[in-house]
């Protein structure tokens, strides 16, 4: 059979985008107004931005890592000019990679409406360069990263959705490609099972540690995430929700784990922690909605997220497509317009496990080549950063392992 | 008839993909089909024993023990909070079977 190709957009870096974007980034919220009307109307541009005034430096790595994604070719920053995160800090790095970048500070360029005019003309002029000065090249599955999150979950989604794009994943790994998924919160209870995926014993020493990191956080809140709602639709254990959740990570080796805004080091199945590292403070919280864990698989280098809901949720994201992957038939008839993938069609008899992910991945594919998925032909471009914790990956991890 | 749905060849519980009575309802999924015979209503999303597990025994559900029997499980009864506690959250097994609502927490 013939390698599936497309045309994407080469970076300096080597890696390869799914989309052009000119990406806006406000540094504190008194920015964001000002940020969010440059990018109206504006085909191609998005925006994102961290509230604090007081700057943080898990977030400034989440940005910087989104800034420098495959997808992004160009960034506008704009700050107020009085808060600690720097925009023309973040501008000099996304040079630094190759890409076009400018900056402004709303205080020096004369309040909201020439700020934004001022913005409208940069954002329209990275544009022009990046559409005329980025390489097309062909991409294939080895080229692609991609996330896997649920959210709104249901009974069906560890009996469908979630194995379809398990089933997914092992096709993506087998092709050379890498897999992302998170939520090590519901993991708890598969310790053994994570110890039997692990591809070395380097990754089975970086799972538990991840692991026991993961249930000492959930002792020490005294809640395992798992709800009245869950019990009550049939979940009886928080083992048996963990399964559900985990077998969207397909049935391929785990390389490693990696943590928020590090790309995975090398091909193939990969474990995003994203739960906060010890700190003082008690910094930050894990999962507080599905929007953080999307931006976390993006700021690992996901061109591609697919997210798995049973119960229907209408959520996107910026950066990188995000594709509706849904377990129950009739949530898909009756959201028709968010959801891109049927995958209740596997309970029905319809089609097996492994057909449907042979589906997906063309799926994938044709929205990798530019074919908008549904959230994205919506409009909805949902993003959050917030404070947290985690600690800077040491030299002795990621590629240099 | 009803349907109920097998993930794994090793699982000794089913889980319903629509509400059922006593009644019999076929086993689709990682097995060829089967039926089960359900003695008691077992609704949709929860599970039904395929075959009879031990006090103490293991509850398998994709192929890896989801929680303890506590107490012996027939083929065709419903398993859930009142037959099966977690290993890992000691809190479980203190849920209402109906609502999974929490008995624990103090309200005064």
């Amino acid at each position: 059979m013939n390698e599936i190709t497309w045309q994407g957009y080469l970076r300096e870096d080597g890696r390869k985008g799914v989309r052009n974007y000119v990406l806006v980034i406000y540094t504190v919220e008194c920015a964001s107004h000002v940020a969010h009307e440059i990018a109206r109307g504006e085909e191609d541009v998005h925006v994102l931005g961290f509230p604090g005034c007081y700057d943080n430096a898990y977030a400034i790595r989440l940005m910087l890592a989104l800034a420098r994604h495959p997808n992004v070719g160009a960034v506008l920053a704009v700050g107020l000019g009085c808060e600690y995160t720097q925009p023309a800090r973040i501008a000099e790095i996304v040079r630094q990679s190759g890409r076009h970048a400018e900056w402004f500070y709303i205080q020096e360029s004369g309040g909201t409406r020439s700020s934004i005019e001022k913005g409208k003309a940069q954002v329209r002029q990275l544009r022009t360069e990046t559409r005329t000065q980025t390489p097309r090249v062909p991409m294939t599955l080895k080229d692609l990263t991609v996330g896997a999150e649920c959210g709104g979950s249901d009974g069906t989604s560890g009996l469908a959705g979630n194995p379809v794009v398990g089933a997914f994943f092992n096709l993506l790994v087998d092709h050379g490609g890498r897999a992302i998924f998170e939520e090590i919160v519901e993991m708890i209870g598969l310790r053994d099972v994570l110890r039997q995926r692990a591809a070395t014993p380097a990754a089975e020493r970086d799972l538990l540690v991840a692991y026991d990191k993961t249930v000492r956080h959930c002792q020490s809140v005294r809640q395992y995430s798992v709800s009245p709602g869950n019990f009550a639709g049939g979940l009886t254990t928080i083992e048996e929700k963990s399964m559900g959740a985990f077998v969207k990570g397909g049935q391929r080796p785990i390389q490693g784990v990696i943590r928020v805004a590090q790309q995975p080091p090398g091909p193939g199945l990969w474990l995003l922690d994203s739960v906060p590292d010890n700190h003082f403070m008690q910094f930050g919280y894990t999962n507080p909605n599905d929007t953080e864990g999307i931006m976390d698989l993006i700021s690992a280098g996901s061109q591609i997220v697919l997210f798995i809901t049973g119960r229907g949720s209408v959520i996107g994201s910026p950066i990188a497509p995000l594709i509706k992957v849904t377990g129950n038939a009739a949530t898909f008839e009756r959201m028709k317009d968010d959801m891109d993938f049927n995958a209740g069609r596997i309970l029905t008899g319809e089609l097996s496990i492994e057909k449907a992910g042979l589906e997906l991945r063309d799926l994938v594919v044709s929205i990798a080549a530019g074919a908008p998925s549904r959230p994205e032909a919506l409009g909805h471009r949902e993003y959050f950063i917030m404070y947290k914790h985690q600690d800077t990956p040491s030299l002795q991890e990621g590629c240099r392992a | 008839m009803k349907r109920s749905f097998k993930i794994h060849n090793s699982d000794n519980v089913a889980t319903l993909i629509e509400d059922a009575n006593a009644e019999p309802v076929r086993v689709l999924g990682a097995t060829q089909e089967t039926v089960i015979s359900l003695i008691e209503n077992v609704p949709l999303g929860h599970k039904v024993a395929l075959s009879s597990i031990e006090p103490g025994g293991l509850v398998i559900k994709y192929g890896i023990p989801i929680g303890v029997a506590t107490r012996g499980i027939h083929p065709g009864e419903w398993v859930h909070l009142h037959n099966c506690h977690s290993q890992v959250d000691e809190r479980s097994s203190t849920l209402d079977i109906e609502t999974g609502a929490a008995t624990d927490t103090v309200y005064e």
